[in-house]
């Protein structure tokens, strides 16, 4: 009797210890598994600025000898004659000036008025197709935007700046629509009402009231629209063709920084893909400074 | 003498006269102005698909849907078919979800669970900036940088270990290749998968992360058994919508993928994607039947990117609309 008590108890504690080992177990494993899986998420997040840190080093690296003087105030020339440097690219900077500017006085007086609209219907069946319609039209890929503005304008016609600054126009569209949306959302609906009880028409409440109150959140949306299409160069393929020579007319082929720098990246002489490095840094630093500038000016804006 | 305050406040109403009454002071003109700039983005979504349509008429004609699936494509000869460039894009887009999901996934975990705040806006912002460099810019990178630094020994190193094995790791391999192309697009749809899974972690609410710690989980089966279950829809929005940023990606996939019009067998083989036989072969193509293909390939590219976009965008709402309380 006693002996079987004792032995009774003896497997007792046997099992309840192994159970403490299995729950031991249990923990240790989950514990690992968790800083493993959560080192891993770090881990992912270090590999993914490694190309953005080598994209960076590289192209400044390699387009840093190209920016000479001569690079900014001369235009084409070539390569095998004269001093051998291929001349310089003013004539893409002059041409991405041009269809960029104009791009952007099409599509941001657009792209705001449709945002009034919006904002003011937000919940009915129109207003929801076009929000929708925004954001599928910021996915339509950008060749297809060329292919159809070439079908739409070109041809026949011919390659026009022109139509390469709609094609540009199309792509800024959404952007500074949805931008300008969100921002009208944030005004305080006060404002508005304030303005309309005091008798004034709605457009000059929507123009002179939550236009100058939501400013800085658009500028925001339309920095960020241009940084999204200067370097866009399949739109530009089959509208503004790129041309070599230094031109300001908005019925002719120009040149642009994008299709320069494409052209000279796949071109067999090294003093092509050296200019292709260089122009690659122009257009880099400019819509990374681009992109800063319009967060810092979003994040300070807004409160 | 209130009147008189009031219209000094509302000069528009001072010369009261028939037509500004009429024009409700200028608000009718003016909503028409408003309805017209937003109804324009709707007329170029239909207008992007009449358009592309019309325009590819003479294909449509003389081939129908043989054209979606036929293998060849010889301008010279006359003989059209899609398949190798719709393999292509499905090929390289593919590799590039392989190489990007897990990562995007993982780092907006990083950035939305674990991260210190003090670092989650800079990181975020780094991460972003992946998707602010140009296509070209990638394009050019990967011809004198990535292939030969990376993509190269990948390749070689499958050639030679699989490729009498695998036909999918078959040679020959020169660098530009389906791989090549694959590898740089995930780095390209990175920031688009990462950021959207991020704000669709953020709008998880908080009561189902007190709850399940609540219940003794780790971090990690916060993660893995509550939010990523909770925001799947989201999620797979995001991967979605890379999904589409990749199948439409023109500069980067032309610079990378070889342009071969032959149907590819391997990843390692070079091939041609429907955005970039449409970039390079639009010069060669004068009118006619040629240009009538290209243009159809861009239809189909562009009802492609579309479906995607709107199943994509869906989801994300189904998303962001549930829950009550927003975190972001």
């Amino acid at each position: 009797m006693m002996t079987t008590n004792t032995f009774a108890s003896a497997v007792e504690a046997k099992q309840a210890s192994l159970r403490a080992d299995s729950t031991n177990q249990l923990h240790r494993r989950r514990k690992l598994v968790n800083n493993i899986m959560l080192g891993l998420t770090g881990l992912s997040t270090l590999v993914a600025l490694i190309p953005l840190v080598w994209i960076l080093v590289s192209v400044v690296e390699n387009g840093a000898p190209a920016l000479t003087p001569a690079f900014f105030t001369r235009v084409f020339e070539p390569a095998d004659v004269g001093d051998l440097t291929g001349g310089g690219v003013l004539h893409a900077i002059v041409g991405t000036v041009i269809i960029i500017g104009l791009a952007s006085l099409i599509s941001v007086p657009l792209g705001i008025l449709g945002a009034f609209f919006v904002s003011e219907n937000p919940n009915t069946g129109f207003g929801l197709a076009v929000r929708f319609g925004t954001d599928v039209l910021a996915g339509v890929p950008s060749i297809v935007v060329g292919l159809f503005v070439y079908a739409l304008l070109v041809n026949g016609a011919g390659y026009t700046a022109l139509s390469g600054a709609i094609a540009l126009a199309i792509m800024m569209l959404p952007v500074v629509l949805r931008t300008t949306e969100e921002m009208l959302k944030l005004v305080p609906r006060s404002l508005n009402e304030a303005a309309l009880g005091l008798g004034a028409p709605v457009w000059k409440s929507s123009l002179r009231i939550l236009l100058p109150a939501a400013i800085s959140g658009i500028v925001t949306g339309v920095m960020l629209a241009v940084a999204r299409v200067s370097g866009e160069t399949a739109p530009l393929l089959f509208t503004a063709q790129g041309s070599n020579v230094l031109s300001t007319s908005l019925n002719e082929p120009i040149a642009a920084l994008p299709l320069t720098m494409f052209k000279y990246a796949i071109d067999p002489d090294p003093v092509r893909n050296t200019q292709a490095w260089g122009i690659a840094l122009i257009i880099v630093v400019f819509v990374l400074v681009l992109n800063i500038l319009a967060r810092l000016i979003a994040s300070r804006g807004v409160r | 003498m209130s009147s008189t305050r009031l219209s000094r406040l509302n000069r528009s109403a001072k010369p009261s006269t028939g037509l500004a009454r009429l024009l409700r002071h200028g608000d009718i003109p003016f909503k028409l102005i408003i309805w017209l700039s937003s109804f324009l983005v709707l007329a170029l979504m239909i207008g992007f698909g009449v358009m592309l349509w019309m325009t590819s008429g003479e294909t449509r004609a003389a081939y129908g849907t043989a054209f979606v699936f036929g293998t060849e494509w010889n301008p010279p000869g006359d003989i059209f078919g899609a398949i190798p460039f719709i393999v292509g894009t499905l090929a390289t887009s593919f590799i590039a979800l392989i190489i990007a999901v897990p990562l995007g996934v993982a780092i907006a975990i990083f950035l939305s669970e674990l991260c210190p705040p003090r670092l989650r806006r800079p990181l975020g912002l780094m991460v972003e900036m992946l998707a602010a460099i140009p296509s070209v810019v990638y394009g050019m990178w990967g011809i004198f940088i990535l292939i030969p630094a990376v993509v190269q020994p990948i390749g070689d190193f499958l050639v030679t270990t699989f490729g009498d094995q695998i036909a999918l790791f078959e040679g020959p391999f020169f660098g530009s290749s389906i791989l090549a192309a694959g590898m740089i697009l995930s780095v390209m749809i990175l920031p688009t998968i990462s950021a959207i899974s991020r704000d669709v972690l953020l709008a998880v609410p908080f009561s189902q992360r007190e709850a399940s710690l609540g219940l003794g989980a780790t971090r990690w089966e916060l993660i893995w058994q509550v939010l990523l279950p909770y925001g799947l829809s989201g999620i797979l929005g995001a991967i979605i919508l890379g999904l589409g940023r990749a199948l439409g990606e023109t500069m980067a996939v032309t610079m990378t993928i070889g342009n071969v019009t032959q149907l590819p067998t391997s990843i390692l083989n070079p091939g041609y994607s429907m955005a970039s036989v449409i970039a390079n072969e639009w010069g060669e193509s004068r009118a006619g039947l040629y240009s009538s293909a290209l243009l159809e390939i861009g239809l189909l590219l562009f009802i492609m990117s579309l479906g995607l976009n709107m199943l994509a965008r869906l989801l994300v709402w189904s998303v962001s609309r549930r829950n009550p309380e927003q975190r972001v």
